[in-house]
């Protein structure tokens, strides 16, 4: 009997876990994933005014950078009926929850976006075309918003319609430790690279750490790598790779040149021994310890070492290879878009707008984001201390705007370049364990192996 | 699994009265164990659909994604086994299952050595207030999180941590280097971090199981003029074998599945020197979108795991039964 019963129910087990596994798993049964909504809604009319019936917007931002925070206060202070639910993630985490947070029935109405060309292509972003005629952003100059302009549905970057605007619009450049710059006798930015070597050598046989620059989880040593790149070719050849048009090549001269640098550099010891193991958190504190001559970052930390070492940092954009050569940098709009599935579009363009218009929020943008503001072209500058890093950032901001010399970050060319070429192959090349040539073609054999996907 | 849901509910109708003291009501008896074993079902059930929808279906779903090529989100196209052959002929992804190999030795080999050793030193003191104190010494990196851990042995691995500061010290200056940055030092580096985490459970496992030995077996070698090397191959070793196949089990799987060790103390570099399949699942899935390859990764880790566990587990069992 009990035999019986035991083979009986074995029996039985046997049937059901099958037929319960294909239970819970039948929705499995087809394709995962779906089309995206092919429903264009920009012809939809749209709505410049705020109203006053009480809405929540909801936003996603990034953890550390205070100015969406900041803002939004501002903008519930002056319209008390718009409150904000914000919520806030590291900006690795907001690339990786980005697709699902967007396609999900919460869907933020502004959100931090990483690289936008996947979001376009799976109708996650709201096309703000209509806006931008509606509220005239035309007057905004129009180099500020073509990174932030798509064309076929994502295909190309570039052109085409807008999809995001800017929360400030950062500029890189070489922060300088003021005391250590006088300690070796530089009493100017270089400006040329060749001036940029002679004073790193200078720094090297003073004893001091010429660059300080992180190299692990990411690689920081791609901002110089870009510096020199963007000026050993034409900087357009990089903006068509990086905005992904038919033809363009990683594979040039001025990458190569640029790659043979960095390799010359890392071998005189011009970065720190163990860059591979210094993370962003870490190259911060070491320079804001003194430990560095220059640092390759961006104006979002021009508030932070304003704070922390208040007079003793400068500020330059990377000079070219002559000293007339043209104003070359890389700059990025602080991108924020709308949510194809948001329930307060009008709302959270009528913020976009406010924040690149209103005095105070332009305030705001400078003092709490460091970056340039953007907005309309004859708008003022809200004004910033004297002898600030800040007030050199927005300094070069405005010439770089005026050389229109902006170039997008080669790290936001697809969505995988920078995880799975840039940053191990960067770290391969400045231990001696790739080659210049090497580096150049890995870079494009990635690109090219995620264009083909 | 199977024999406890079957044997369960005949267990309590039947078997309890296995002379079957009353057989003049055996229409009873049957409806009555018909009825128990749909009441085992009924009882088993929340557990079973919770299994069933939480790993089960998960399962499922991975070895179905591995089929297809999606972004996570988009459309979806059906590639058959392509994933499967990208794993296998990727050189990138090759190297990175072979560091988690490298690994095992680390996670599994040197902390169960390791760990018979100071089983074996400690075993004579875990009696008193001082084992105590042993044992919660050696169990604590278990109870450190590993994050934490990880953050922590980032810092004294450092080019100006506590290891070089140390071998500064005693004057090896030229042995100092920068450990989880450099391509020749930092998988080993990780290593030593892994050994350091399981050395603690898998102490305490063998310590456990010493307990158990029965003392006579001792005096008996040394009757038989044993040293205490000789004691320890012919009495300890052989007992503790399925202790030993517990750790191994468990610092194997731990080996082959590292995640977060590696992503807080190298994020798998530098180059992809110190990535591990569990990282790459991660960074293909969320970060470079590819939902197929990632599942493709990730089923051919869980045959791997179960590949060297299935005869570490043969092996120990088999043996003592």
């Amino acid at each position: 009997m009990l035999e019986f019963s035991t083979r009986f129910s074995r029996r039985r087990l046997a049937l059901l876990v099958p037929l319960l596994t294909a239970g819970l798993t039948i929705t499995a049964c087809s394709a995962p994933g779906s089309e995206p909504t092919t429903s264009e809604d920009s012809d939809t009319a749209v709505s410049t005014e705020l109203g006053t019936d009480p809405i929540t917007l909801e936003m996603y931002a990034e953890t550390g950078f205070p100015l969406a925070k900041a803002l939004a206060d501002e903008f519930t202070k002056q319209h008390p009926n718009v409150k904000f639910n914000v919520r806030e993630d590291q900006f690795t985490v907001i690339v990786e929850n980005a697709p699902r947070v967007l396609a999900s029935d919460n869907a933020p109405d502004i959100i931090r976006l990483p690289t936008m060309v996947d979001l376009v292509k799976d109708g996650l972003l709201k096309n703000l075309d209509p806006y931008f005629d509606a509220y005239g952003w035309d007057k905004f100059p129009a180099s500020s918003l073509v990174q932030l302009r798509l064309a076929d549905g994502g295909a190309e970057r570039g052109s085409g319609a807008l999809y995001g605007m800017g929360l400030g619009y950062s500029v890189t450049g070489v922060f300088y430790n003021k005391k250590q710059a006088e300690q070796i006798g530089m009493t100017q930015p270089p400006a040329t690279i060749a001036e940029f070597e002679d004073l790193l050598a200078k720094a090297k046989s003073a004893n001091l750490l010429p660059i300080m620059q992180f190299n692990k989880n990411t690689a920081g040593i791609n901002f110089p790598y870009q510096a020199l790149q963007n000026q050993f070719g034409d900087p357009s050849q990089i903006a068509d790779w990086i905005f992904q048009k038919p033809g363009a090549t990683f594979d040039t001269p001025a990458s190569l040149k640029a790659a043979q640098a960095i390799e010359k550099w890392a071998k005189a010891g011009y970065f720190p021994k163990d860059a591979n193991a210094i993370d962003y958190t870490a190259m911060m504190g070491e320079f804001q310890k003194g430990n560095g001559l220059f640092m390759f970052n961006g104006d979002w930390e021009s508030a932070n070492l304003d704070k922390n070492m208040a007079g003793e940092v400068g500020f330059f954009l990377f000079p070219g290879e002559t000293a007339e050569a043209k104003n070359v940098a890389m700059s990025a709009p602080n991108t924020f878009g709308v949510g194809a599935r948001a329930k307060n579009p009008d709302a959270a363009a009528y913020f976009l707008n406010w924040l690149h218009t209103n005095d105070k929020a332009r305030e705001i943008s400078v003092n709490v984001g460091g970056s340039h503001p953007g907005g309309p072209s004859d708008l003022a500058l809200p004004p910033v201390g004297e002898g600030t890093v800040l007030a050199e950032t927005l300094a070069a901001s405005q010439q770089l705007g005026a050389d229109n010399g902006a170039v997008d970050f080669t790290a936001n060319a697809t969505g995988g370049i920078f995880a799975a070429a840039i940053t191990p192959e960067m770290q391969k090349l400045i231990a001696g364990q790739q080659t210049p040539e090497g580096y150049v073609k890995a870079v494009q054999a990635e690109y090219e192996k995620e264009l083909n996907r | 699994m199977t024999s406890a849901l079957g044997s369960a509910p005949a267990g309590s109708g039947i078997a309890s009265r296995p002379g079957g003291g009353n057989p003049a009501r055996p229409h009873r008896k049957r409806r009555w164990s018909r009825t128990a074993q749909w009441v085992g079902w009924i009882w088993v059930l929340p557990a079973l659909l919770m299994y069933g929808f939480f790993v089960l279906r998960p399962l499922v779903l991975t070895v179905q994604y591995s089929l297809y090529q999606w972004n996570g989100i988009g459309a979806a196209t059906f590639v058959g086994l392509e994933n499967y052959l990208t794993v296998f002929t990727d050189r990138d992804l090759l190297k990175i299952i072979t560091n988690a190999f490298v690994l095992i030795i680390f996670f599994s080999f040197i902390p169960v050595a390791l760990g018979l050793l100071v089983a074996s030193l400690v075993r004579r003191i875990t009696g008193g207030p001082a084992g105590t104190v042993v044992r919660t010494v050696l169990f604590l990196p278990q109870v450190i999180p590993l994050v934490a851990a990880g953050i922590a042995w980032s810092w004294m691995l450092s080019s100006s941590g506590l290891i070089n500061q140390a071998l500064r010290a005693v004057g090896l200056d030229g042995l100092t280097k920068s450990w989880l940055g450099e391509f020749s030092t930092a998988l080993p580096a990780v290593g030593v971090i892994g050994t350091w985490v399981m050395l603690g459970l898998c102490t305490i496992l063998l310590v456990t199981g010493m307990s158990k030995i029965d003392p006579s077996l001792y005096e008996a070698a040394r009757m038989d003029g044993a040293g205490p090397i000789r004691e320890f191959f012919a009495v300890t070793l052989p007992s503790l074998r399925q202790e030993i196949g517990v750790c191994l089990t468990v610092t194997v799987i731990a080996a082959l599945a590292s995640f977060d060790i590696v992503y807080i103390s190298t994020s798998g570099g530098p180059g992809i020197q110190t990535t591990v399949p569990g990282l790459e699942i991660y960074r293909l899935a969320f970060s470079q979108r590819q939902v197929g390859l990632a599942s493709a990764l990730g089923v051919v880790l869980m045959l791997l795991v179960l590949l060297c566990v299935l005869p570490i587990q043969r092996l120990t069992r088999g043996e003592k039964a």
